[in-house]
């Protein structure tokens, strides 16, 4: 190569950023992620709150605001957990990892786009969830700091958590044609038993102690915390919010999650020697 | 100092659990050149393009890529090379123009995206979505990915298997340019022809030996290109191999009085047939077709 020909290769971020792009403007343009992933909590909300419309969840709460809190955290869950374990099969499935692995781009770019796009969709999935339950079905949005800066960590510790663990569970389909089918599963059988898609308290107790081992249970709760008066906090099975043991548990899935993801990720198929 | 070689393998061996895929294999590629790589499926063709490209590991041997052991093969070393591997199923929602101008960013020196485009021949296609093209777009797509990083040295792993006979010469034109500008490329082919219009060098491998390596016009060594006059007897066909045969065709028209010779037929082993000679496929020897079923 000539001399005056630039070796600069351009910095992780700005790859990453721009990966971060690719990434949206890919999710949204997958109909069928933009649907079981996106749309998906948003669906249910509606749903549940004609469904519930005349049942009494005490307290004066609506069934839309029972259940928003609850949405909210699936979709967390969804748009992290699933997308990456769905999409990362199916890249690597179709070598998309693979020619990604041949070029200069570094590694870290990847997980940057990927991160990117989970806050990314996240954050406008719930934007849209607060305003269709706010404006449409009158449920009360928090106003005092304390509970959005609960908000924020579950949040961020719930995508955090739900990222890594989609990094690491997307080596579990065997093939691309797979994924929907072994992801969707898991993440509707853990809505059911967090309590997404039923009152809590309500579950046999063990389904409830099952669920306690797992993130989303923890992520609905913190979000009831957030969007559901604080007197409501008898109506948990164990009579408080539990904040603390949430925040223990999220934190150590992203451990787990961190290590695995690490363990595990591949960039070629598992055939690809 | 780097090797003067872009490529430069001692004693490539690749072990699988069922098989010996590279058993020993030599191979230097000159800086410039185009050099194919000949050989039946499961020679081990893509097993030691993948060793170049860093993708697997040698168990033993020396391996070095524009002056790097690909095993040790960083971000920098990446960006010298392109790389076409050979099926991509890449169900990508972004369009041609979006997937190549996203790609060129990895680069330091990227080419400009739209000459690529046009190059490949997928002006037309620039806004249609990398899922809604055909198997041959999708080929020319994958071979835009690999010019687009402008590398010292391309790897064109079977890049043309789906072209119509049109698109492969467009290719060819496409590659003759990317040599002309001094790429070096490693081609792997099933297509003798494209071998021989391309290459400045052909490596037969064969059971994961390199059976022989030369231009694609002295193949087979010098015996190979004999000329074989072939005609039918009242026993049945013969064949004979001759350096004179317009001598043994003038010495037939004696023999049959000047009328015509039973399905006389003169000709040279073709690259294909030095080839299926080389890998040891016993229907290389060429026969009257009237012997043929």
């Amino acid at each position: 190569m000539s001399p005056e020909v630039s070796t600069v290769l351009p910095s992780p971020l700005k790859v990453g950023l721009s990966r971060t792009g690719i990434e949206v403007k890919e999710f949204f343009r997958e109909r069928e992620q933009l649907i079981f992933t996106f749309f998906f909590p948003i669906i249910f909300l509606g749903i549940f709150s004609a469904v519930f419309s005349g049942t009494d969840f005490s307290g004066g709460v609506t069934a839309a605001t029972y259940f928003t809190p609850g949405m909210i955290a699936s979709g967390i869950f969804l748009t992290s957990f699933q997308s990456l374990a769905i999409a990362i099969a199916i890249e690597r499935d179709q070598d998309v990892l693979k020619r990604l692995r041949g070029t200069p781009m570094s590694p870290q770019s990847y997980f940057i786009g990927k991160i990117g796009m989970v806050l990314v969709t996240s954050v406008l999935q719930f934007a849209l969830l607060l305003t269709i339950a706010g404006l449409l079905l009158g449920v009360a949005v928090p106003t005092s700091p304390e509970k959005w800066l609960n908000f924020l960590w579950i949040f961020v510790l719930g995508t955090a958590s739900g990222s890594v663990l989609g990094i690491a569970f997307s080596v579990v389909p065997k093939s691309g044609r797979a994924a929907s089918a072994v992801v969707t599963p898991v993440v509707l059988l853990l809505q059911f038993i967090s309590g997404v898609y039923f009152v809590y308290s309500s579950l046999p107790a063990w389904m409830r102690t099952v669920s306690e081992f797992f993130p989303l249970k923890w992520l609905a709760q913190g979000m009831r915390s957030v969007f559901l008066p604080d007197g409501y906090q008898v109506n948990e099975p164990g009579g408080s919010w539990q904040l603390g043991t949430g925040a223990m548990v999220l934190t150590a899935w992203l451990l787990v999650g961190l290590f695995l993801a690490q363990r595990l990720f591949r960039w070629t198929r598992r055939d690809a020697g | 100092m780097e090797n003067d070689d872009a490529v430069r393998v001692r004693g490539l061996v690749k072990r699988y659990p069922d098989k010996v895929a590279v058993d020993g294999v030599d191979l230097d590629i000159h800086r410039g050149e185009v050099f194919a790589l000949l050989g039946p499926n499961g020679a081990g063709k893509t097993t030691t393009t993948e060793i170049l490209e860093g993708y697997r590991r040698a168990d033993e041997g020396e391996v070095s890529v524009l002056g790097t052991d690909p095993a040790r093969g960083d971000r920098y070393w990446r960006a010298r090379l392109g790389i076409v591997a050979q099926t991509t199923r890449d169900e990508a929602v972004l369009s041609v123009t979006e997937m190549i101008r996203h790609f060129a960013g990895y680069y330091p020196n990227p080419r400009d995206p739209d000459e690529v485009i046009a190059a490949v021949g997928l002006e037309e296609k620039r806004r249609t979505r990398v899922r809604n093209l055909s198997g041959g777009q999708r080929r020319r797509l994958d071979v835009a990915l690999g010019v687009i990083g402008n590398p010292e040295l391309l790897f064109l792993d079977e890049p043309t298997t789906g072209f119509d006979p049109e698109a492969r010469r467009q290719f060819w034109t496409l590659i003759e340019e990317l040599r002309t500008e001094g790429t070096t490329i490693l081609l792997t082919t099933h297509y003798l022809d494209e071998a021989e219009h391309l290459a400045d060098r052909v490596g037969v491998i064969a059971d994961g030996r390199m059976v022989e390596v030369a231009t694609p016009d002295t193949l087979g060594g010098r015996g190979a290109r004999t000329a074989r006059v072939s005609w039918l007897t009242p026993d049945g066909p013969r064949e004979i191999r001759t350096d004179r045969p317009t001598a043994e065709v003038a010495r037939l028209m004696a023999e049959y009085g000047g009328s015509e010779v039973p399905e006389l037929q003169v000709r040279r082993p073709s690259l294909e047939d030095i080839y299926l000679e080389l890998i040891g496929v016993a229907s290389a020897a060429p026969e009257p077709e009237g012997a043929l079923a």
